[in-house]
């Protein structure tokens, strides 16, 4: 269905292409019949981004030019200034953090980060940690905690690393204490899924007040891949593993797992990022404002109950 | 005769019966275990009157969590918490309920973790049980809630917590659920703790996967029990990643102290014991 969508999309592109092309060149005014395809083109192309399956969503999730959490910062917030290291062993590229400015007011930022090609997917790891990256995370909490300015953080990872360091230096400790000291940090949390948003590796940074998904991100258990190896003992059934795992942004609104959904500009994040950078900005600011107010106690009971209340049983 | 000497020697062939297989002894369906450890053939109610422990070589087998209740809370003290929660099908997972009920025939018990206050050696406590028996102890929505039930009560009452860990990490069928009970069971235990209640967690084989990392590495104090596989992402996984074989003892109990993420190894026959002394030393003074 999206090979056809996909294929008259082209057709139309390039029948554009030659009628811009012949006015041009032969100075006939067909500005009427472009105008006609432009409009058939732009509503096919809302039809085709409606109706995205599961797959296709995680294939725009994972997209090459799909916007990384430098690139919302850069359009997002001030005087971004990144700080490294867990203190302990070591700084992981995967996690980026530090401080920036939203409107003159302090912010605390931290995301996972994915190359922009593959010389910096090496470096960043693809956006999989280790232990220390959560450990930075976690390091620029506890300074947010102590100066009182709010966390802002993005996700985009396909999941926590596996080897044999991450092991050594206890992948699975690291992620926990991550989650047991979010739930109760003195200070306003927003989360924002900006891609994939992988299992443990995900939630890691997602233990949140307020917990956002880009329209075309997924937020899974796992890798539609990992999935379907365990599962099914078949990788290669990962197409038919992200129908069956409600990833999309609208499956996770629908559970009331996420507080709602930000719409993408069309076609995605990359196609116009300033335009999605302005809403999430505007996002952002309305909620610190509504989450500011709170006292204390009640942020931290509220958020308390968000993730007490999720769970399927009789 | 001398001719003789360089002439082919003409042989007679037959051809051989196929050899008959040499029979295996046949051995009564479950009279004797094969130990996983030591290769010697045990006599199963040896096993079971030795804790599950090879009596050859100290191997620990897996325990259910019924078995594993008697060997820990003081006899008739248990009172069991939330059994009745039934698992339901959030992701309308194919054939998820049948599984559950297959499951439940299998092993006796209705999920993967069993609750309830009991004591050991007089001291009160909570204590939640896995069973690695059950869907490999993964946790799903029913084995999150029983676990945030169980520490929000030990909470209220202001009782210690102590879980014995089994499990292969979260429950696949469950998807997104599944991985919401990680912070939902962190977020529980951290309230506890702020309450100066103390949490041992027991991990034994397997503790792995989002059980890992969420409730079972939280504990103020971490027991293991020896040999059990304890980590984050399991070997296969981890071999496919990078490529090359993993070494002997890789992510067992052994190697996890070695790399300081346990508090001690404590073979099964000692653990009721140090339990009971971890609680007396915790006891507060009222």
């Amino acid at each position: 269905m999206m090979a056809d969508i996909n294929q008259n999309l082209e057709q139309l592109e390039n029948k554009l292409e030659a009628l811009r092309e012949f006015s041009d060149t032969h100075g006939v005014d067909l500005n009427k019949e472009i105008k006609a395809v432009e409009e058939k083109l732009y509503e096919l192309k809302i039809e085709a981004y409606k109706n995205l399956t599961p797959w296709e969503k995680v294939n725009l999730a994972r997209h090459g030019e799909r916007p990384t959490s430098l690139d919302y910062i850069d359009k997002i917030f001030e005087d971004f200034i990144e700080f490294h290291g867990d203190r302990n062993f070591r700084d992981d590229p995967s996690i980026i953090g530090g401080i920036a400015s939203l409107e003159g007011k302090a912010i605390t930022v931290i995301g996972h980060q994915k190359g922009r090609n593959t010389k910096e997917n090496i470096k960043r790891n693809f956006g999989m940690p280790h232990p220390e990256g959560y450990r930075k995370a976690l390091r620029l909490m506890k300074q947010a905690e102590k100066f009182k300015r709010p966390v802002i953080c993005f996700i985009d990872t396909p999941g926590a690393f596996c080897g044999i360091g991450a092991e050594e230096r206890g992948q699975g400790e690291a992620i926990a204490i991550n989650l047991m000291e979010m739930s109760r940090l003195k200070t306003p949390i927003i989360s924002i899924v900006i891609g994939e948003g992988g299992s443990g590796g995900a939630l890691a940074l997602g233990v949140a007040d307020k917990v956002y998904m880009l329209e075309h991100s997924i937020y899974s258990i796992l890798s539609p891949e990992g999935f379907a190896a365990i599962l099914w003992k078949d990788g290669t059934r990962a197409k038919e593993a992200a129908q069956v795992m409600k990833i999309t942004s609208e499956d996770l609104k629908n559970f009331e797992i996420i507080d709602d959904i930000i719409n993408e500009p069309l076609g995605g994040a990359h196609k116009d990022i300033g335009e999605l950078a302005k809403s999430i900005k505007k996002l952002i600011i309305n909620d610190l404002q509504e989450l500011e107010k709170q006292d204390l106690e009640s942020l931290l009971n509220k958020r308390y109950i968000k993730f007490r209340k999720i769970g399927e049983y009789q | 005769m001398i001719k003789g000497i360089f002439k082919k020697t003409k042989y007679v062939t037959t051809s051989i019966p196929a050899q008959e297989k040499v029979p295996t002894p046949i051995i009564p369906d479950g009279m004797w275990i094969k130990c996983n450890s030591c290769d010697q053939i045990v006599y199963k109610k040896d096993i079971e009157e030795n804790n599950r422990v090879c009596p050859y070589c100290g191997f620990h087998f897996r325990m259910n969590a019924r078995e594993r209740i008697k060997l820990i809370v003081d006899e008739g003290t248990f009172k069991e918490l939330d059994s009745n929660l039934l698992t339901l099908n959030p992701l309308d997972f194919p054939n998820y309920e049948d599984k559950i009920r297959q499951q439940e025939e299998k092993t006796g018990i209705k999920e993967a973790v069993i609750t309830g206050i009991g004591r050991i050696y007089g001291e009160e406590a909570v204590i939640a049980v896995m069973d690695c028996f059950f869907l490999m102890g993964s946790m799903g929505s029913v084995v999150g809630e029983k676990i945030t039930r169980a520490v929000e009560e030990a909470t209220i009452r202001r009782l210690p917590v102590i879980i014995f860990c089994a499990s292969g990490g979260a429950r696949m069928q469950e998807g997104i659920f599944s991985l919401m009970q990680m912070a939902k069971t962190a977020g529980a235990i951290a309230r506890h703790a702020e309450e100066g209640l103390l949490y041992i967690s027991v991990l034994t084989d397997p503790t792995t996967g989002g059980v890992t990392a969420s409730f079972a590495m939280l504990g103020d104090i971490i027991i293991a029990e020896p040999g059990a596989l304890i980590g984050f992402a399991g070997s296969r996984v981890i071999e496919q990643t990078i490529r090359q074989k993993l070494p002997e003892g890789f992510q067992r109990a052994e190697f996890l102290l070695e790399h300081g993420f346990i508090d001690k190894i404590i073979k099964r026959e000692e653990i009721k014991k140090t339990l009971g002394k971890l609680l007396y030393l915790h006891k507060e003074v009222k």
